[in-house]
């Protein structure tokens, strides 16, 4: 099992005693929140939403702003589906996904228009793009058009939080291998030469080949 | 001549899977099969061509004279899914051997982020109507190319070693980015837009 990796990554979010923090960890609330973070992460496990992960990747603030435009997209429409989910025709239910999941794009666009113009522009296109974002469309199938509010809304947030990191871990190492900055901070110091490469697009397909190894070697072999 | 140029950009210069990552997932999930992989690129040129034009109609003739321009997600995701629909229909009807090779692509077509990402960047950098028609098809000639260029790599890739961390989907975004980098030696061929 992969016990060890998910811990790590939950001690932040809830510290109770040992007793209690047994109990949290065998019920169905918590295994539903962290599956998404690390055993079945959107991004390196599943191989799932490649298009923003490559496209917006070049700075570190534009994937964190993706991750988390998706992520708020993924709960809502999670929570939306899942209230929704007996009364949805089982042969319309795609074509009611996918409206369900472009309004809330919609909200999503006019937002960083009206809030953050600066990244509504670097991110461009690639806002819209959120709507074709598989991972999207199969939480939504696979979990919360089968699952109740709470759960698709765990559910939700894991993976949304697992995309998030992915992606701010990949615009970390691109943006300090191309400018030589971590979230626009100087940390590569003078003399530091910039490897133009990687916030051109092949970079970021080769940041991620390589992140995939890694992250291979570190977790144990799938089956 | 305009329309021939974006062509040849949306082909070579400005490829929508390797310089936008537009379908990234199909691009790498169905390059596994050589056959697959011109079937789905067959399917995806047919259909992006249609949408890309009934979009740009849509969007010039009914969106933008209502000023409704916000809806223009909600409305292109529908036109697509009705466009896929009726594409499917029509082929079932008309041409069964069509059909047959297509099929099972279309329905996948839908959620595919080259067909709604080429509709979006053809509104974003305001094309007329017969650039428009030409961005569509050379998008999907471009990304044909691309997947099938994938296809043949990971086909001679079989017989090689490739170390077990990077086996599937690392060693596939390694290849496409050494694809990347060589579609960017065709930069200088034509202005990109």
């Amino acid at each position: 099992m992969a016990e060890t990796g998910i811990q790590v990554q939950a001690i932040p979010m809830v510290k109770p005693g040992l007793s209690l923090w047994h109990k949290v960890k065998k019920s169905r609330s918590y295994t539903d929140l962290v599956r998404g973070l690390w055993a079945d992460n959107p991004t390196y496990r599943m191989v799932l939403g490649m298009c923003p992960t490559l496209a917006v990747t070049n700075t570190a603030v534009n994937s964190v702003a993706m991750g988390l435009a998706t992520m708020s997209v993924t709960i809502f429409s999670s929570v939306a589906i899942s209230i929704i989910r007996r009364i949805i025709p089982r042969r319309v239910r795609l074509a009611v996904f996918m409206i369900i999941i472009a309004t809330l794009v919609t909200f999503v666009d006019l937002f960083f228009k009206a809030v953050l113009p600066d990244i509504s522009e670097a991110l461009g296109a690639y806002v819209g793009l959120i709507i074709t974002n598989c991972i999207i469309l199969g939480r939504a199938e696979a979990f919360a058009s089968i699952n109740k509010p709470w759960y698709s809304f765990l559910d939700a947030l894991g993976v949304g939080l697992g995309f998030t990191a992915s992606l701010t871990i990949l615009g970390m190492v691109r943006e300090f291998l191309g400018f030589g900055t971590i979230f626009y901070q100087e940390v590569a110091g003078a003399g530091w030469t910039d490897w133009a490469i990687m916030i051109m697009p092949p970079g970021a397909f080769l940041t991620l080949g390589v992140l995939y190894g890694i992250f291979n070697s570190i977790s144990k072999p799938k089956e | 001549m305009e329309a021939f140029l974006i062509i040849i950009a949306s082909i070579f210069t400005a490829n929508i899977a390797l310089s936008n990552f537009l379908g990234m997932c199909p691009f790498i999930a169905i390059s596994k099969d050589y056959h697959s992989a011109i079937g789905m690129g067959m399917a995806v040129t047919f259909v992006l061509t249609i949408t890309a034009t009934a979009n740009w109609i849509i969007d010039y003739y009914v969106l933008v004279p209502l000023g409704v321009g916000y809806l223009r997600f909600v409305i292109f995701i529908i036109v697509i899914a009705a466009m896929v629909q009726i594409v499917e229909m029509f082929m079932e009807r008309f041409s069964p051997t069509l059909y047959n090779a297509l099929g099972i692509f279309l329905p996948l077509i839908t959620v595919n982020c080259a067909i709604l990402g080429v509709s979006l960047f053809m509104i974003l950098r305001e094309y007329t109507f017969i650039k428009a028609v030409a961005f569509g098809f050379g998008g999907g000639v471009g990304w044909s190319l691309a997947i099938i260029a994938m296809a043949s790599i990971r086909n001679r890739l079989q017989f090689s070693n490739v170390p077990r961390q990077l086996q599937g989907a690392g060693i596939t975004m390694i290849i496409a980015g050494m694809m990347a980098l060589g579609f960017m030696g065709f930069a200088g061929m034509v202005p990109i837009q």
